[in-house]
């Protein structure tokens, strides 16, 4: 078992408010996702779930009891660092072992459990070397071996893949998504990349200076983005915002259109533009397209188009995708 | 741009670096070797070296008017313990101060470190007779208390400097794997912190060894260390050169040689943990 509930959560440093009122619930066994620009709190509400700060007002509850006072040590939860955060005097061994040893196992115990979480994340071979032994990717096993061997109610990730190259981090990606499934325990997962944000969550939070902006499953965010912040930054490349004229005449301060939702043709309907610069994926294409009147505007297309530097296309939207916002930002339905 | 090193540029750097280590050596040299002289040839003018008759009669001379090694137990003691008795107040304290500052966290370090700057003389009647209505004059625990507390500056300091360089997250997940505090200094953040705790420790062991003024004022035989030792060689009478410099190479010797072997982590802990 593992719920998470924070209730009017406010931490402060000083006369600073890092976060002013966040309520959120987290469900046993859901894996979620705290996103968010950097300075946004999401390390900080991480912090608060795992009581390595305390919260200046408002309850955290795991699986419905108070823990709002009781130190990190009781709270039941692990936690796998950015840095790693590996003890470097002691083997792979005792690494993982650590928490055990803390919880007074016995040392057979000990011994049995390690070996299970090594043979899983495929350190065998290590179990007896030092951490400043091991490659990157080794030392971030050896983190989250340390994690599920004591069968938390709840794994906690701090951005633990930003320290590994772009193909590790895919594969990491995977495991670590495969392993919360196979322990059917919750996560808590901080990170500033919407990709991992989108790939891996059941439910993501989007956090913007300390406010929680939206909560919800990864295609909740993209289909229906509360507001113009998550709008932008839910998707990649980032939706085109367009005011002025275009927007009034679709009846708001501001209309959102995705790269994806822009349908580019060389003679067709739609706003007449010049392309400045393409970019050739092979397996997609982005344009970034001058619109008089409007400014530049990001268009993706599937394979490749064709379409050069200083081409006149016409970019047309596809009306069903197009999201409207009111002059505060808000999401107009 | 790197400097050029010639063979003649290193024959002339290593020349100096002898000499200058010559001259740094040469006093504790002549004290060697006086130790070895008879009274009248350590007074003659001009003073021999190395070629004289060599005795060894001071040292049986030294050790029969005095108990040699009832002294250089009470050094080793009083040295040992008031390290451990600074160590075990330092450890929490410097953790305190490096992973968990208050606002006024710098303010206390630094009034810590001003202590050190006032002169111990100053403070030297009120602790005298409180010693003396405690009953704590020469006994070894009044001597350990007096220069445990007295390092402990310095042993704080030191500790802070090379605390800092610990990594918190570590210690969070020290905590997040359920170790409570004790444990956590026990298990991970001493052993972490080993080289610079054994060069603090050093460090200590030897300001200790070699602390006089204390030593001098608060004991007189039972607990007196080798500081109190040698002193007692410069007597009303006169002064015995040849004797005074046998008993100072007996007091060294000990240090001399813990010096030697650790030399290493006694130049990390001078730099108080700037160098890694």
């Amino acid at each position: 078992m593992g719920s998470i509930t924070l209730e009017h959560v406010k931490k402060s440093f000083g006369s600073n408010d890092i976060i002013p009122d966040a309520s959120l619930e987290i469900a046993d066994r859901s894996f979620v996702v705290f996103v968010g620009p950097s300075g946004c709190g999401k390390t900080t509400l991480l912090r608060l779930i795992a009581g390595l700060e305390d919260v200046t007002a408002g309850k955290v509850m795991i699986d419905g009891v108070d823990v709002t006072n009781v130190p990190p040590a009781k709270r039941g939860l692990s936690m796998v660092f950015q840095s790693y955060a590996l003890y470097p005097h002691m083997s792979v061994r005792g690494n993982i072992g650590f928490g055990l040893k803390m919880a007074g196992t016995a040392r057979p115990e000990i011994d049995k459990k390690v070996e299970h979480a090594a043979s899983i994340l495929n350190l065998t071979p290590y179990l007896d070397r030092k951490p400043r032994e091991l490659s990157g990717g080794q030392r971030q096993r050896v983190a989250i071996g340390r994690a599920i061997v004591r069968e938390p109610k709840a794994f906690l990730f701090d951005e633990p893949l930003s320290n590994l190259d772009a193909a590790l981090r895919v594969q990491m990606r995977l495991e670590v998504t495969h392993l919360q499934r196979d322990l059917a325990t919750t996560a808590v997962y901080v990170t500033h990349d919407q990709v991992e944000a989108m790939t891996m969550a059941d439910k993501i939070v989007v956090l913007n200076a300390g406010r929680i902006e939206q909560y919800g499953s990864p295609l909740e965010l993209y289909e229906r983005p509360v507001n113009q912040f998550v709008a932008g930054f839910i998707g990649s490349p980032k939706m085109n915002f367009i005011t002025g004229p275009a927007a009034k005449e679709a009846g708001a301060a501001c209309i959102g259109i995705r790269p994806e939702h822009i349908v580019v043709t060389r003679g067709g309907e739609g706003w007449d533009g010049t392309v400045s610069v393409a970019e050739h994926l092979g397996s997609d294409t982005f344009l970034y397209v001058d619109v008089p009147g409007i400014g530049l505007l990001t268009a993706r297309g599937t394979g490749e188009l064709g379409i050069h530097s200083k081409d006149k296309v016409r970019l047309m939207p596809t009306p069903q995708h197009l999201h409207r916002f009111d002059e505060a930002g808000r999401a107009i339905r | 741009m790197a400097r050029r090193t010639t063979p003649a540029k290193i024959a002339t750097n290593t020349a100096a670096a002898w000499l200058v280590g010559f001259i740094i050596f040469f006093p504790i040299l002549w004290m060697i070797e006086t130790s070895f002289k008879t009274e009248l040839q350590a007074f003659s003018t001009p003073p021999v070296f190395l070629f004289f008759h060599w005795t060894t009669e001071n040292y049986g001379e030294v050790q029969s008017r005095s108990n040699y090694f009832l002294h250089a137990a009470n050094s080793i003691i009083t040295a040992g313990g008031s390290t451990l008795i600074a160590l075990v107040i330092a450890i929490p304290a410097a953790w305190a101060m490096a992973f968990a500052p208050s606002k006024r966290t710098k303010d206390t370090l630094l009034w810590m470190l001003s202590t050190k700057m006032m002169p111990p003389v100053g403070v030297l009647v009120p602790i005298y007779l409180l010693y003396r209505d405690t009953g704590l004059l020469d006994s070894r625990i009044g001597l350990i208390i007096v220069l445990g507390l007295g390092n402990l500056p310095i042993v704080v300091w030191m500790l802070f400097t090379y605390f800092k360089e610990i990594p918190k997250d570590i210690l969070e997940a020290a905590r997040m794997d359920g170790a409570t505090i004790g444990k956590e200094l026990l298990f991970v953040l001493t052993p972490m912190s080993l080289p610079g705790i054994a060069s603090t420790l050093l460090l200590n062991v030897i300001l200790a060894w070699n602390e006089a003024f204390w030593t001098l004022n608060l004991s007189s035989s039972h607990a007196a260390p080798l500081t109190a030792f040698i002193a007692s060689f410069s007597a009303p009478e006169g002064l015995f050169w040849a004797k005074l410099s046998a008993a100072s190479t007996m007091a060294i010797a000990p240090i001399l040689v813990l010096g030697w072997f650790s030399q290493k982590q006694l130049v990390r802990g001078l730099t108080f943990g700037a160098v890694k």
